[in-house]
């Protein structure tokens, strides 16, 4: 799986960071976002709705799980 | 600097739902209250007695324009003071029926902190911000709920809340329901059927540090404060007097204008949220787009710092706020922003007041899409 680890990297650089990564995502592939800004809970599900992606949840304390759906 | 030539102009300040500039009419009372009311009303000499016949002058006319009578209603030394008194007096009145707390997850935070002191259930709102009823009417039939509590309109993205329908599940439940109306009083109609009703003078173009509590009768309010008088809201300490000859003059004041100034804000609120959609990309605009304040508007732009963007918005002359987590000392998101599931960064909420022109929010509709595109360049995106 891909990971993009933002850990220590505060609102909006976890976002920034996923969006920077997703090129190099085939669709239907997985990545995985570590990032323990309290936001990101909040802005990684509002950033896939935006974006037309699928968030597939928290599996993990600061984990987040998002679908490459284009 | 390529902007240079659209963002000459005076400053503008678009945060009214902080505080809304003293509407002329408030600063006239104030002036003249200050000559005439700074006695205790409470003494029974001569100075005294102006100064509670001014008190109780105050107190009729803001009874009379918010369609309360006079002995319902009382100034409070500010609108978080107001709202303590509202929650921690309603939980104390109902002690015996039970401890909980029944609130929306958008309530204004002052709620949120008095509402922490017992047991709180909130009510999730939809994507637009507008509360869940049937979740709302299910928590609020449930055993060992003493009172409700329901913001008239969201302070953060303007959606106005369903408080009739609120109020007839709480009524069919016999649970007194409070409504926070700060955004609301001098600018919407709230509907009728709460039992308590808060509102907050700096809001509506009054001087700051005036709150207003309305108790309906035959509510059970129970002071949470020492005092002797249990059953009553009172102020804590002296009340700021000319302040709130000057919050109820400016009321009557901007009420008679309200109407006008609805319709021609709401037209600049919905110039704003066309424009900003359609200029700043990666932008959303949040709250109901119709069922909404006429005065305000929120937006979150993608890859963007909120603080970044407030200094830069503020260097080009406009005061604006923001839910961004980057703007709080918490470094929490707005529980607003989060309740509603959208985005918390990059956020701005733009509020407007009858010195607003459209001059004012062209020049920032101008001035927007370029720092968004500045800052968003700088953090390589």
């Amino acid at each position: 799986m891909i990971e993009v680890d933002s850990r220590g990297r505060r609102c909006p650089l976890p976002i920034i960071d996923l969006a920077r990564k997703m090129p190099s995502v085939e669709v239907g592939e997985v990545v995985r976002v570590l990032a323990d800004d309290p936001a990101a809970a909040n802005d990684i599900p509002a950033w896939c709705r935006m974006k037309g992606q699928e968030y597939l949840g928290s599996p993990a304390p600061d984990t987040y799980d998002v679908r490459r759906l284009r | 600097m390529e902007y240079r030539a659209v963002h000459a102009g005076a400053p503008a300040y678009l945060d009214a739902a902080s505080a809304t500039p003293l509407h002329p009419v408030a600063r006239q009372a104030l002036l003249a209250a200050l000559e005439d009311g700074w006695a205790d009303p409470d003494r029974l000499y001569s100075a005294g007695r102006r100064a509670q016949q001014l008190r109780e002058a105050a107190q009729a006319t803001v009874a009379e324009l918010l369609g309360v009578r006079p002995d319902e209603l009382s100034f409070v030394s500010s609108g978080t003071a107001a709202v303590h008194a509202a929650v921690l007096g309603g939980l104390a009145g109902r002690v015996r029926v039970g401890r909980t707390l029944v609130h929306s997850a958008i309530e204004h935070s002052a709620v949120l902190h008095a509402a922490a002191q017992g047991e709180a259930v909130p009510v999730g709102v939809d994507l637009l911000g507008r509360l869940d009823l049937d979740a709302w009417n299910t928590a609020v039939a449930a055993p060992g709920v003493a009172l409700a509590s329901l913001i008239s309109a969201s302070h953060e993205v303007g959606t106005v809340q369903p408080v009739a329908a609120a109020a007839e599940a709480c009524a069919e439940a016999g649970v007194p329901l409070y409504v926070d109306a700060a955004q609301s009083v001098g600018r919407s109609p709230v509907p009728p059927g709460w039992s308590l009703l808060t509102a907050s003078a700096h809001k509506w173009g009054g001087p700051p540090g005036v709150g207003v509590l309305v108790v309906r009768k035959g509510v059970r309010w129970l002071s949470p404060y020492p005092g002797d008088d249990r059953h009553r809201p009172r102020p804590t300490g002296a009340l700021d007097l000319p302040a709130v000859v000057s919050a109820a003059a400016s009321l009557r004041a901007v009420l008679g204008e309200a109407q006008t100034e609805a319709v021609r804000l709401s037209a600049l609120v919905e110039k704003i949220r066309a424009t900003v959609a359609a200029t700043v990309p990666d932008v959303e605009v949040v709250g109901d787009p119709v069922e909404r304040l006429p005065h305000l508007v929120t937006f979150s732009c993608l890859y963007v710092d909120g603080e970044a963007l407030l200094h830069a918005l503020d260097r080009h002359g406009f005061a604006v706020s923001s839910g961004s987590s980057c703007t709080a000392s918490t470094l929490q998101p707005s529980h607003v922003l989060e309740a509603m599931g959208v985005l918390s960064h990059g956020n701005v909420r733009v509020s407007l007041h009858r010195g607003t022109t459209e001059a004012d929010v062209d020049r920032f509709l101008a001035v927007l899409p370029g720092l968004v595109a500045d800052i968003r360049k700088e953090a390589g995106m």
